[in-house]
């Protein structure tokens, strides 16, 4: 399954290579062109038989949030950063796979028999933890290990519940997926598709992207926060799991196109395509660098309901994700009709 | 001073938050129109106006968005809650009117809260008088935007009402390329979108446009009132040539410019050294290999509250700086 393969890669912001190969060879043969251009962006075109028409660009980021190495200590414990918005409370205790050749590792800190009372009320800063290797000394780890590898968490792809997938790093290999799954399928038309580097450090790669495919549209695939728990009102909610894609309005990098976001509405209830619309205005995505590159463009932003996204693992909805794709699938046929 | 106060009444009237700027374009659009050679809109939706020349490139930018609401939830009840479209006070919107592109007028108010301190955007919502949800979706689609809906007044000095950031600066710009009779220059008038949410369309136009010059004009703050902080710019005492601000440190050969046009025409200004906030000029001076570029702003109090105030004769001052800095060969 593809998603598995996707989400059990590691591909911590900066350091995508792993995930770019794995779709570089998941597309070959089904589409026209690929080329991974100076910063790390997988590129790809697809002609579809009327080719040369207003150009419709799909982007999904290909990195995560994750770790990176900034210290050994004489002990052999490796001290690290965040790379990307990572919740310092979610990282005690948990499984992590170091640098290329992924040496698992543990997420340490002082056990609760030795914490003081008041230690026991606070949150531990990243400067408390470390990440354990089993070495028993500097030099040893130093073999195994250098300053800068990244760290990324080691969580296996699994299915549970009544068709909910647990993985890591589903914000964006959901994404990533649902692309691949549009471009390996029989649809014909001309779609420029960008998989991005770099997004959870600042949206770095999607403005490169967009600058050299200069689009007349875009659309952002996304996996996006959820949130809603039974104590919220229906405001505080910025996605439903099982409720289908989330049609971004407004977030911190983009004011969503308003004619484009109601074709994408229009197209979803022709189609009986269940949607909502994405209740926050927080966070940002790719659509931020793009739709104002060069002479800019409008954009959408489609988004699976991910729960517990930017943590060792997170939650999707099997039915979100057919029913995100059938609605990106609808849409690109729409724009190759040149009815958006 | 012949003080067109019909035309700026208009408009700071006219509906366009940052995102959907459809009806302030076609308004500016219609004033425009026998003014100019060529008119045309990008993707973002920038109103871009050219007066050909053979001279240099300059672009001129006036914002025409606005800040407002954003429609995100209707409960079952009716009633909406929202997110801010740019820089939105808790304090300043609680039990202000509010408008929608279809004349929906509603009221902004909050939970009730044990603190004042508590009150944030979150907690607040808007009321339409809608009985329950249905009614109210008669009236309002999430993804709906309003905008504050607050009287224009004027007096002898002064106007106050919603909305002068940015269209006094529309203002001046319309009121400037009508003055202008000759020019060498190849000006370009934008007016600009989704400034107040990060000086988008700005950007935009500049890559499109190429400009040599760029002059962006825009609202700044106020030193005035009672104990305000430190800040040496007052209303009444002339249009404020930018030095810096937190987007751009203006360029010295345009910045000088304006300051020896201003002297040379007897223009009251003062000098603007802001800690604080950013417009257009900001986006336009770092495109492509960069533009020299400026600002003039018009002093005005309360920014981003529903009774922005500035001075008439800085306003005067304003236009006959930027119809100076335009008309002179560059």
């Amino acid at each position: 399954m593809l998603l598995k393969e996707l989400t059990e890669a590691s591909g911590v912001s900066g350091n995508e290579k792993e995930v770019r190969d794995l779709i570089k060879s998941t597309l070959e043969g089904y589409v026209d062109h690929m080329k991974t251009d100076g910063i790390g962006n997988l590129i790809v075109y697809k002609k579809g038989s009327k080719p040369g028409g207003r150009k419709l660009m799909i982007a999904a980021h290909m990195d995560e949030v994750g770790l990176i190495v900034k210290d050994v200590d004489s002990s052999g414990l490796l001290k690290f950063m965040p790379v990307g918005g990572i919740d310092k409370r979610v990282l005690v205790s948990k499984a992590v796979k170091v640098g290329q050749q992924k040496l698992p590792g543990v997420i340490g800190a002082k056990p609760i028999h030795l914490q003081k009372r008041n230690e026991w009320s606070k949150v531990l800063d990243m400067d408390d933890l470390y990440i354990d290797i089993g070495a028993s000394s500097k030099e040893e780890a130093e073999k195994q290990v250098s300053i800068g590898d990244y760290v990324a968490f080691d969580t296996p792809y699994m299915e549970m519940g009544n068709g909910t997938i647990k993985a890591k790093a589903l914000d964006d290999r959901v994404g990533c997926s649902i692309l691949i799954d549009l471009l390996k399928s029989d649809i014909d038309a001309e779609i420029y598709g960008a998989f991005t580097v770099m997004e959870e450090v600042g949206l770095v790669g999607a403005g490169p992207a967009a600058y050299q495919i200069k689009p007349d549209m875009a659309i952002v695939l996304e996996g996006t926060l959820c949130y809603e728990i039974e104590d919220l009102d229906s405001h505080e909610m910025p996605t439903i799991m099982g409720q289908g894609p989330a049609i971004s309005l407004i977030d911190r990098t983009t004011v969503y196109d308003r004619s484009l976001r109601e074709n994408v509405v229009r197209i979803a209830e022709e189609n009986s395509i269940p949607y909502q619309y994405r209740k926050t205005s927080m966070g940002g995505n790719d659509s931020g660098k793009i739709h104002i590159t060069g002479t800019g463009c409008a954009t959408t932003g489609i988004s699976v309901p991910t729960r517990y996204i930017h943590s060792p693992l997170s939650l999707i909805s099997k039915s979100d994700y057919h029913n995100t794709f059938k609605l990106v699938e609808a849409i690109v046929k729409e724009f190759e009709k040149g009815a958006i | 001073m012949n003080f067109n106060v019909e035309l700026l009444e208009k408009l700071v009237s006219v509906y366009g938050p940052s995102g959907d700027e459809s009806l302030i374009s076609a308004t500016i659009r219609q004033e425009i129109g026998g003014y100019v050679d060529e008119v045309t809109t990008d993707a973002l939706g920038n109103l871009i106006a050219r007066k050909k020349g053979d001279g240099k490139k300059i672009m001129v930018s006036a914002h025409m968005d606005q800040i407002g609401f954003i429609v995100t939830d209707i409960d079952k009840e009716g009633f909406l809650r929202f997110g801010n479209i740019g820089g939105i006070s808790p304090d300043i919107s609680l039990s202000q009117r509010v408008m929608f592109k279809n004349g929906t007028v509603g009221a902004i108010f909050s939970e009730p809260l044990d603190k004042p301190s508590e009150r944030k955007l979150e907690n607040m919502y808007i009321d339409i008088g809608a009985k329950d949800r249905e009614e109210a979706e008669k009236m309002v689609s999430v993804g709906d935007m309003c905008i504050y809906y607050s009287p224009f007044s004027h007096n002898e000095n002064v106007v106050f009402t919603p909305y002068l950031d940015d269209r006094v600066g529309c203002f001046v710009a319309i009121e400037a390329l009508k003055r202008i009779t000759t020019t060498e220059n190849d000006i370009y008038f934008v007016f600009s979108v989704q400034e107040e949410v990060g000086l988008r369309g700005a950007k935009t136009a500049a890559y499109g446009i190429e400009p040599d010059f760029g002059i962006a004009v825009d609202v700044t703050a106020h030193g005035d009132t009672p104990k305000a902080k430190r800040f040496a710019i007052g209303l009444h005492k002339g249009a404020a040539i930018k030095v810096k601000d937190n987007s751009i440190i203006t360029h010295p050969s345009v910045r000088n410019s304006l300051i020896d046009i201003a002297k040379a025409k007897g223009i009251a200004y003062q000098l603007e050294v802001l800690e604080f906030g950013g417009t257009d000029s900001g986006a336009i001076h770092v495109t492509k290999t960069g533009v020299p570029s400026g600002v003039i702003s018009i002093p005005t109090r309360y920014v981003h509250s529903t009774v922005e105030m500035a001075s008439k004769e800085d306003i005067e001052s304003s236009i006959s700086l930027l119809e100076g800095y335009l008309s002179k060969k560059l």
